[in-house]
């Protein structure tokens, strides 16, 4: 074997990728063209073992203006505005590094979203870890914490929803995904596409330096093993400071529309930035190294074009008005440097002065890494394991206190408090106070709403009904708030597509997701796929993140969910005939096996529409769908949240087939408990169970009725700081 | 009555006080930090945020900044001057209220609705959003019971919603003269009541009556 030959493979490409990246060049490529070929044609950045399955997604919809493609998905939402949005993955620097793994994935999202010209508003985080008893699980869980909290924070960005579960299959392989929501005039959004023979291509933002070097094929593309630490120097490090001033800088240039075009540069850095504009637009670019600023002189031109150093953009601008660029970044004491220029070549060339150092075709280098099938391989049983945590025999009331204090199910407010939520004044529901997060819009007159959702462990046991599941849950918890779904975006976080199992889950979660937005008719804008989550015991939870922007006419109009008043009505709302199968009390007694109920998409549908007109003509004073650890669960939560005791009859729910133990703790979709009128709850066809009042939650249930006090409760579901910080152990 | 809103690189709240200030009384206008030239301006506010990254210390480059010098002067001359948070602690750095703010006694960074006392005649309660890392009151002992002697306690957390570890409650203060009060929580972030509260509307009024007596 030759030296070049191992080279590629350190790399991450195949003997057959190398010899097709020679066919293309006619040649063998140099080290700076197969360290750019190399990450261009990674997972991470070509998605090459799912971009066929991702073209039967819908992605159609009046209210799109941007979909898949651009750095984030848009949606009008009236009066000339649009609401962009994008969520994406940055799991595996955070399994190494947590805290700067978890603040470089917002900085990294929010950077997706000015790109196209929409100013931040809002930031949500979908987190997955091990289980708390481990204390790796307690370290990853406080550094992804903390540094989410520290860059959306300090760039003064409202962290205004997320979810975040544990489970043992994440325990060496965590997640992180982040998601960004930003404002524009739908007339000043901007493509990424470079345009225009002699335009300047302007780097700006922080100086490049070594960091982060060639994340996206190391980290991003493979499998965590023994040693994760060596690759700890592939973790980039973020600052801030320094996006705020691109952010305000990007926005002014765009504002006085000095920019042809903007791009972030994220995963493999200037190449993929370079290529993937000059792909968009059909143009070659030049890029020379030797005009780029560093931060360490002596940095070999391949280091420069792969280097993941955070917080820089790159932008094509007009010779005529680069000085004006380069002015408006001087008054943001942002750097920026004129390093390129866009030809009509159809090549990226890298120059370091007037010295060529790779020539690539833009083709061959942004699209023509091959792309492969899956070879989905059906498991026979459930391969994840069991663990039994509740003791045989457990009273109902020892199970319910159990769930609520579940660290998946358990308040996060341990969590959020570390996030600020109210910066930018749009914040019209914190987080726990309703089932989405409401953002209100005085430009546009009106309100969105956002709800993240995504279980793990039900879309192990039925990749196609849970990953419906998780699409409905966002649509339940739009509904909750009065919102009515616009557009969709998701992170795709599988295993080791190379592999029979996560091959055939991420098959079976991507035809479910384009078979419930189709029915849904809610289209997909965006999305980002994270491939090869493994570790050392086999592969995570299949985990479809979704997440569901939806718009509401008046945010004075949006039902809490928490109870109102004692005396109000409890009823259920939707087909809900709830299972034990993959509940998260069939976790804690360890029975969890393969196989779902399939939902029933259309009439899950017509109960979001019935919600979301009740609640948009304040006719419920309480809204609450029903998911983790069941009704008990659901019914717990709306009475913690107003102090409120409640006694209910679980007999309705007997009568559409279930035990007395799947009424109080089984799960599936289309459930929505609601309070309010009795008179209200009659009229849109509630189910009536009872009545809000008292200190106790009562629930009846035949043999397995229970009794428990509020305070009981609540300090169950209030404990996660003391796990999480594992005080009392 | 036109209001001057500080903008630092950094600063994150500087739109959500213009907001404030306009819902408030009258006019606003952003401050640019290079910028001396207050001319014009009645009041000024130093908005919450991370200045200049808040690296070495919370506020301590700030104060540096052109605009504070302008600050300066302007209190000196009797000018009311609001200080939220970051701008808080830039206004401690710069001599202009007494006091420190440190780390928060749990050591993270807390986002939560509290309930303040405003200091004085009305003892009014006010629930408004505090979020802050670094928001622990700090002062001698002696300083403490002169700022108490003085009256220039302006805010005290009320019981129960001190979690910062502020020595005695203290939320904000004010100087000697009056005219400058600096607090942690933000009023600003309490005009509107469908994002909780309108009651941050009391601290601005109660810069401008400081204002119009000086």
């Amino acid at each position: 074997m030759s030296v070049e030959t191992s080279k590629h493979r350190e790399l991450g490409l195949t003997d057959a990728e190398f010899g097709l990246i020679c066919e293309k060049l006619g040649r063998e490529p140099n080290d700076v063209e197969l360290a750019m070929f190399s990450l261009l044609w990674s997972e991470h950045c070509a998605y090459k073992h799912s971009r066929k399955l991702l073209g039967k997604l819908p992605t159609e919809g009046e209210r799109v203006l941007m979909g898949p493609g651009e750095n984030a998905g848009a949606v009008s939402v009236g009066n000339g505005y649009a609401v962009a949005f994008k969520v994406e993955s940055h799991n595996h620097p955070s399994a190494v590094e947590p805290f700067e793994g978890a603040a470089t994935g917002v900085g990294g999202i929010m950077r997706d979203v000015f790109a196209i010209g929409a100013r931040p508003i809002a930031l949500l985080n979908s987190l997955r870890f091990g289980e708390l008893d481990s204390a790796r699980s307690r370290h990853l869980l406080d550094g992804a914490v903390r540094g989410i909290g520290h860059y959306g924070n300090s760039i003064g960005v409202a962290t205004v929803g997320g979810e975040i579960y544990f489970e043992d299959p994440y325990e060496h392989n965590c997640l992180v995904n982040a998601m960004c929501i930003g404002l524009a005039k739908s007339e000043d959004m901007v493509r990424a596409a470079a345009a225009g023979v002699g335009n300047a291509v302007v780097l700006m933002g922080a100086s490049t330096g070594r960091d982060g070097i060639g994340g996206a094929s190391v980290l991003a593309s493979a499998e965590l093993g023994e040693g994760d630490s060596d690759k700890r120097p592939t973790v980039q490090i973020g600052d801030p400071f320094e996006e705020s001033k691109v952010l305000e800088c990007c926005l002014e240039l765009l504002e006085k529309g000095l920019l042809v075009s903007l791009q972030d540069l994220g995963a493999a850095g200037l190449t993929s930035s370079a290529g993937e504009m000059a792909s968009a637009g059909g143009v070659g670019i030049d890029i020379d190294v030797a005009r780029v600023p560093l931060r360490e002189p002596d940095m070999e031109p391949f280091e420069i074009m792969v280097s993941e150093s955070q917080e820089r953009m790159l932008a094509v601008v007009e010779p005529a008005r680069v000085a004006e660029v380069l002015a408006v970044c001087e008054k943001w004491q942002t750097g920026s440097a004129e390093i390129g220029v866009v030809t009509d070549s159809g090549q990226i060339r890298i120059l370091r002065g007037g010295e060529v150092v790779g020539e690539m075709p833009v083709e061959a280098l942004v699209d023509g890494c091959p792309l492969y099938d899956i070879e989905p391989g059906e498991p026979e049983g459930w391969t994840y394991g069991n663990r039994a945590t509740l003791a045989a025999g457990a009273s109902a009331e020892d199970e319910l206190l159990a769930l609520l204090a579940a660290p998946s199910i358990a308040s996060k407010r341990w969590a959020f408090e570390q996030y600020d939520a109210v910066v930018g004044s749009r914040t019209v529901r914190r987080p726990e106070s309703a089932e989405a997060a409401v953002l209100q819009l005085p430009e546009a007159g009106n309100a969105i709403a956002v709800s993240i959702d995504g279980n793990g462990r039900r879309v192990a046991c039925d990749p196609h009904a849970g990953t419906i599941e998780a699409v409905l849950e966002c649509a339940q918890n739009l509904a909750c708030v009065g919102a009515e779904p616009l557009g969709l975006t998701n992170c795709l976080n599988f295993g080791n597509p190379e592999k029979p199992l996560p091959a055939w889950q991420l098959d079976r979660a991507v035809s479910a997701l384009a078979e419930a937005c189709t029915a849904l008719g809610v289209p997909v804008v965006g999305g980002n796929v994270s491939l090869y989550n493994e570790g050392p015991d086999g592969p995570i939870y299949p985990t479809p993140v979704v997440s569901m922007v939806g718009e509401l006419p008046d945010p004075a109009q949006v039902a809490g969910n928490a109870f109102a008043a004692a005396g109000d009505a409890i009823g259920l709302i939707g087909p809900f005939a709830p299972t034990l199968a993959g509940s998260e009390l069939a976790k804690q007694r360890g029975e969890l096996a393969l196989g779902l109920p399939q939902p029933d998409i259309a009439a899950v549908a017509a109960a979001c529409a019935t919600v979301r007109e009740a609640v948009r003509a304040g006719r419920l004073a309480c809204a609450h769908d029903v998911s983790d650890g069941g009704f008990a669960v659901a019914l717990a939560e709306c009475a913690i949240g107003a102090g409120l005791g409640a006694r209910v009859d679980l007999q309705p729910l007997r009568d559409r087939g279930c035990s007395p133990e799947e009424a109080l703790f089984g799960e599936g979709s289309g459930g929505f408990l609601v309070s309010g009128e009795r008179a209200e709850l009659d009229a849109l066809g509630a189910v009536y169970l009872g009545e809000v009042g008292g200190t106790t939650i009562e629930i009846a249930a035949g043999d397995r009725s229970l009794v428990v006090g509020l305070d009981g409760a609540e300090s169950a579901w209030r404990s996660l700081p003391a796990q999480a910080e594992h005080r009392g152990a | 009555m036109i209001w001057g809103v500080l903008q630092f690189p950094g600063s994150c709240d500087e739109r959500d006080a213009l907001h404030a200030c306009e819902v408030a009384h009258g006019e606003a206008r952003l401050v640019w930090h290079e910028d001396r030239d207050l001319s014009g301006i009645d009041a000024v506010v130093v908005p919450g945020g991370f200045s200049y990254g808040d690296y070495l210390r919370a506020g301590a480059i700030a104060r540096f900044s052109p605009a504070m010098e302008a600050v300066a002067e302007f209190a000196a001359a009797g000018g009311p001057v609001l200080g939220i948070c970051n701008g808080f602690q830039v206004l401690c750095e710069a001599g202009l209220l007494p006091g420190a703010l440190l780390r928060n006694q749990e050591l993270r960074f807390v986002c939560r609705q509290v309930e303040l006392v405003a200091e004085g005649s009305s003892e009014e309660v006010l629930s408004i959003p505090a979020k802050h890392g670094e928001g622990r009151y700090y002062a001698a002992e002696e300083v403490l019971d002169e700022l108490e002697g003085n009256g220039q306690v302006a805010y005290r957390y009320a019981p129960g919603h001190n979690f910062n570890g502020s020595a005695r409650d203290i939320a904000g203060v004010r100087n000697e003269a009056g005219n400058v009060v600096g607090l942690m929580p933000h009023p600003e972030h309490a005009v509107d009541p469908l994002t909780g509260s309108t009651d941050g509307l009391r601290v601005f009024e109660a810069v401008a009556a400081a204002g119009a007596r000086a």
